[in-house]
């Protein structure tokens, strides 16, 4: 994976209903390393992710630059069979749809024996791996996610968070959630927004690589303290 | 299934009870056994004409799905379409069909063509306006990630928006396989020297009123025949409509 240059936004700006929800923010995206933006519903994490990817105005132009999307809906087509979910990019595109690769990459994700099931028979957590799968089909070195896996029960999210940090590592990923125990997992670098208008927190880089167990103590601490600063910033 | 058909039976049962009891004529009120019995009496000569009537619905269908769902996509695909095409899409609902039969009749004739066109008018708006919905209604969601992918317009529309309105499209095919038979019938009594229809108003002229139920239980079989079909086709096409697995 060539990572060249961070993704950098420079002065948005964000109204809605003549509110200012962030104005004048920069944000810098670190190469190869997972980025969580943690914040409070409202605050404009899922539009700042959207611009990123070329898919919302914040006012300023964005560099354009090819992205891989995952979103909280797994946006799976329930017309096709999960092979066919990966290479949806590939048919969108009119290029021909490399099965044996979307084949591999079902099996990297543990639903190699799932290939020619339709979506409404996979679980909630299988369609979030297919929708991981699709994501790496892309093959793009800047990876966003916005609440990738909070529609899914406590251990199942905890086992995707270890494969999505496992096969995502050494991409630039920008990942929104409003789960500070989320961020612990799989940030390397997290970030808060918070405030009205919205500004971004310091870098806070927890020690050790993700996926992180969250047993240690500082781990604990920190948590604490995101969701003190979360708490506060919602009242 | 099974209850839907003991109703039926009670329903014409008490029909049958009314008719003797209150001993109204039979060329007002015939009971539902005369019918039965004109019915077989005059079976190949109801089934001759039913024949044209169901080719009129058949035909009338497929031309309205065809006109429906190519108008529809214009409508989907292109922004001057919209403009030009939609104000008269809706007009065309706004005339009803019972006003235009007269003039179809007159340029197509007594034959078989101005039927077709009356039930291809009919089924056209709702099949275009269900259709038409569906590729306007895309989730949103699936746009983002279309663009993220770099897809042109018309690959997001032919893989994404078309296939994710099909299950719109079905609601409109099964509305319109429950009013074709409309159009056909209306276009026979404006002018017609066959059909159902025409076998219906000549029968009444003749006060031969228990022919007439019975070409009109034929009817009703034919289009509750018809709308089964077309339910069970639809659910083949599109096996994840919700509709399919809710039941």
């Amino acid at each position: 994976m060539r990572t060249s240059q961070p993704l950098i936004l420079r002065n948005a700006r964000l109204t809605y209903a003549d509110r200012v929800i962030f104005d004048g923010l920069d944000a810098t995206f670190a190469v190869g390393r997972t980025t969580c933006l943690l914040g409070p519903s409202g605050v404009g994490k899922t539009t700042l992710l959207k611009a990123l990817a070329g898919l919302a105005d914040v006012g300023v132009p964005v560099e354009k630059r090819p992205v891989a999307w995952m979103a909280q809906d797994d946006l799976l087509c329930p017309w096709l069979d999960a092979r066919a979910n990966v290479t949806l990019g590939a048919r969108l595109r009119g290029e021909r749809p490399d099965d044996a690769r979307a084949q591999a990459l079902l099996e990297r994700v543990g639903l190699g024996d799932r290939a020619a099931a339709k979506p409404e028979t996979l679980s909630g957590g299988q369609r979030q791996r297919v929708a991981l799968a699709r994501t790496l089909y892309e093959e793009r070195e800047i990876v966003l996610m916005d609440e990738p896996f909070s529609g899914l029960d406590a251990p199942t999210r905890w086992r995707l968070q270890d494969l999505a940090a496992t096969l995502l590592a050494g991409r630039t990923v920008v990942l929104v959630t409003h789960d500070p125990r989320e961020a612990l997992r799989v940030g390397h670098d997290i970030r808060v927004l918070a405030g009205r208008p919205a500004t971004l927190g310091p870098v806070l880089s927890p020690a050790g690589p993700p996926p992180r167990a969250l047993d240690a103590l500082d781990l604990l601490a920190l948590e604490s303290r995101l969701i003190a600063e979360l708490a506060a910033a919602a009242a | 299934m099974i209850r839907g058909l003991v109703a039926l039976m009670g329903l014409l049962a008490g029909w049958e009870a009314l008719v003797r009891a209150t001993d109204v004529p039979h060329f007002i009120l015939p009971g539902p056994l005369r019918v039965g019995a004109a019915l077989i009496a005059n079976f190949e000569f109801i089934m001759a004409n039913a024949a044209v009537t169901l080719l009129e619905i058949v035909l009338g269908m497929a031309m309205g799905l065809l006109l429906g769902l190519s108008c529809a996509l214009a409508l989907a695909a292109s922004r001057t379409a919209r403009a030009w095409l939609l104000p008269l899409v809706v007009a065309s609902q706004a005339i009803p069909v019972f006003a235009i039969a007269p003039l179809l009749v007159l340029w197509l004739g007594f034959g078989i063509a101005s039927k077709v066109a009356a039930a291809a008018l009919i089924v056209f708006f709702p099949v275009a306006s269900a259709f038409y919905d569906g590729l306007a209604r895309t989730n949103p969601g699936w746009l983002d990630l279309a663009r993220t992918m770099g897809a042109a317009k018309s690959s997001t529309l032919l893989h994404l928006r078309l296939p994710a309105a099909l299950p719109a499209f079905a609601s409109g095919a099964r509305v319109a396989a429950a009013i074709a038979p409309i159009g056909a019938v209306i276009g026979e009594w404006v002018g017609a020297s066959a059909g159902l229809g025409f076998l219906m108003l000549q029968s009444n002229a003749q006060m031969r009123v228990d022919l007439m139920f019975a070409a009109l239980t034929v009817l009703a079989a034919f289009a509750l025949g018809l709308y089964a079909l077309v339910d069970k086709a639809m659910a083949l096409l599109v096996p994840w409509d919700p509709k399919r697995i809710d039941r």
